[in-house]
């Protein structure tokens, strides 16, 4: 046990476990924190995933096909969002049917468009950075320097994510809008726009997550790639509290799960078990043990204006 | 009559829109719709064991459905059923397998009671008691103990107490005496269907014809006013989550006992997520889950034979669900479709 946890493998691997469930994770804390539930995350990476693949196959350009992913995952963050905040439809029901349709639309598309033998073996990927000064520093290194851009990317978005929701003038508007709605719109506020931009938000990081796992980890996409990472985003979300730190936080612990249970491959029964965990986990914080986590209070309610 | 009609219009609908979107998106990317069509229907009702198979596949989608139709009828949202299924499943392949010398008339019936508690308990108390007491969201608990059963049955399955020796990862066979004998010759319809409709009658019952389904359908119709009228509103939250769990491992029992007879460590099912989907577009009426689970059990055996046939990836129909579902949740759309066509009509009558 103590040579895994000595091993930077495990450490670099946590972190690029818990890469692509922060990003969404973050994405759902402002989509929540206006007031949206949206489980169709898992959807949106799956499609961003799929579409990452394919623009940078077409253009030859990585960064080409991040930017294709993230349009493509707003769209369809935006026709989530019509659907859930100006039609007012259930939002939980409305994810899945995205989430059912983003699984068959991508591996529809994956056949017709590529054929069975997959995607091509000669699509770019998006670069690993090395991080002057603290690449050389044995250990710390190791972890730290050499990560995919995205993991660069994502410690950036979370600082940013704290400062906007909690330091400026938006960020606690959007915050209003979750948690009273009626109020906010009394003193001015524009509840409509601002849950768009909670789930428009929400799009743009878990397309950045889906784009990671096809041309950031990889330089593939498979059927159902996501593999329910949208899910647990979520789960980490709520683990966290609805805050960008906590959720990072969270990701991390779920992260080291996963990676943890890659080390002991070969040792079933701790493998499975601790795969578990994290889930386990989530329950406990739910039910209340160890503080509370509460929602915002209009979590999951569709809002009608009253003009 | 109009009521009935009033209320499969919506789904209906909903389907036809999904089947043009289908039929687009096929036209697209360059396939023909109607023969993909035609050969989807074939390959569900073509033939006789075409026919077998396609309700041999609604069996756990119907059972499960209900159970996914019980809690949506309390308000409550289990999104977990495929874990609950397969703690069902688990149960009844163990029961199946270490059981000796039972006559069938009781190995059958032991198998699947001891599916139902376990998936009652699974479902039902553990996010059933967390959300009547502490207001946990059954969406995230369900969802999580269903990824905690799933990773269980690798658990069991991987090297552990219900591998079987020396062979890749699954379980011994179920006994004979626990088979649910198969209806039609070399298809996998068994007499699992007979316990799917009597499920759905029994269901129908007790939602509609019962104190307790009054009260549960109340608490999801208004908590507040539900308590205020003198209901125990945590027991009903707890008792229609139970049931909930209690359909969908019954689900995975009769699977096991009438299909699989064994269990193999596949990552999921898909039952579990496909029959939330056939509670909705039944709109949670126990008979409409029937004739729901049938539509996407026929989408399901069709989709080989489309893919073999017109060459159209299987998955097709994957999408046709999920804008089902979007079109059913959303069901302002065709609203605003209706007014649009009526201003349509005016425009053309005025000119």
């Amino acid at each position: 046990m103590k040579e895994i946890l000595l091993n930077p493998q495990l450490w670099s691997a946590t972190l690029a476990m818990a890469t692509p469930l922060a990003l969404p994770a973050l994405g759902g804390t402002f989509s929540e924190r206006s007031g949206v539930v949206n489980i169709a995350m898992e959807g949106i990476m799956l499609i961003a995933a799929f579409f990452a693949v394919l623009f940078a196959h077409l253009t030859g350009s990585a960064w080409l096909g991040l930017l294709g992913a993230v349009i493509v995952g707003m769209i369809v963050a935006v026709i989530f969002a019509w659907a859930a905040v100006t039609l007012t439809a259930d939002q939980v029901i409305l994810g899945m049917a995205i989430n059912i349709f983003a699984s068959g639309f991508t591996a529809y598309l994956l056949n017709t468009i590529f054929g069975f033998s997959g995607t091509p073996t000669d699509t770019p990927m998006l670069p690993n950075i090395d991080i002057p000064i603290i690449k050389n520093i044995p250990f710390i290194g190791q972890i730290l320097s050499g990560n995919s851009v995205i993991v660069y990317l994502m410690i950036i978005l979370i600082f940013a994510s704290d400062y906007f929701l909690f330091h400026t003038n938006l960020g606690l508007r959007i915050r209003a809008v979750g948690e009273n709605p009626e109020a906010a719109e009394t003193a001015g506020i524009n509840v409509i726009k601002l849950r768009y931009l909670g789930v428009a938000l929400s799009g743009l990081f878990s397309a950045i997550g889906g784009a990671y796992l096809s041309i950031g980890l990889l330089n593939s996409f498979s059927t159902d790639m996501s593999s329910g990472r949208g899910y647990i985003a979520l789960a980490a979300m709520i683990f966290g509290k609805w805050t960008p730190f906590g959720s990072f936080g969270a990701a991390l612990l779920f992260g080291f799960a996963t990676a943890l249970s890659m080390q002991l491959q070969n040792s079933a029964l701790s493998k499975n078990i601790i795969m578990m965990l994290p889930y386990i986990l989530t329950v406990l914080a739910l039910v209340g043990v160890g503080g509370k986590s509460v929602p915002p209070a209009a979590d999951g309610v569709p809002y009608t204006p009253k003009k | 009559m109009s009521k009935v009609l009033k209320s499969i219009y919506m789904p209906i609908l909903a389907v036809v829109i999904a089947i043009i979107i289908g039929s687009i998106i096929m036209l697209a990317t360059g396939f023909n719709p109607v023969a993909a069509y035609a050969s989807l229907f074939i390959g569900a009702f073509g033939t006789l064991p075409n026919i077998a198979n396609t309700l041999a596949n609604a069996v756990p989608l119907i059972i499960t459905g209900l159970g996914v139709a019980i809690a949506f009828n309390a308000g409550l949202f289990n999104i977990g059923a495929e874990g609950q299924y397969w703690i069902g499943a688990i149960v009844g392949t163990w029961i199946g397998y270490s059981f000796k010398g039972l006559p069938w008339y009781i190995h059958i019936p032991l198998a699947l009671i001891a599916a139902m508690i376990a998936g009652g308990l699974w479902g039902g108390i553990i996010p059933g008691f967390a959300k009547a007491y502490t207001g946990a969201h059954e969406v995230i608990t369900t969802m999580m103990m269903s990824y905690v059963a799933i990773y269980f049955s690798h658990y069991l399955l991987e090297f552990g107490p219900m591998m079987e020796k020396g062979s890749v990862p699954q379980s011994p066979l179920i006994r004979d005496s626990a088979v649910i004998p198969t209806i039609v010759p070399n298809t996998q319809l068994s007499y699992g269907i007979v316990i799917a409709l009597v499920a759905a009658l029994f269901v129908y019952w007790l939602m509609y014809k019962t104190v307790w389904g009054y009260e549960m359908r109340a608490v999801g119709f208004n908590q507040r006013a539900s308590k205020y009228a003198g209901m125990n509103v945590p027991f009903n939250i707890v008792l229609s989550l139970s049931l909930s769990g209690i359909f969908a491992g019954l689900a995975g029992a009769v699977q096991i006992l009438g299909v699989q007879h064994r269990l193999y460590d596949s990552f999921t099912s898909g039952y579990g997520y496909t029959a939330i989907v056939v509670a909705l577009l039944a709109k949670n009426n126990p008979i409409g889950v029937v004739f729901s689970a049938l539509l996407f059990a026929a989408l399901g055996t069709g989709s080989q034979y489309m893919q073999l046939n017109a060459q159209v990836p299987g998955q097709l129909t994957d999408v046709i669900t999920g804008l089902i579902i979007f079109f059913v949740a959303a069901d302002k759309i065709i609203e605003l479709f209706k007014t649009m066509f009526k201003k349509q009509k005016k425009e053309e009558l005025a000119s």
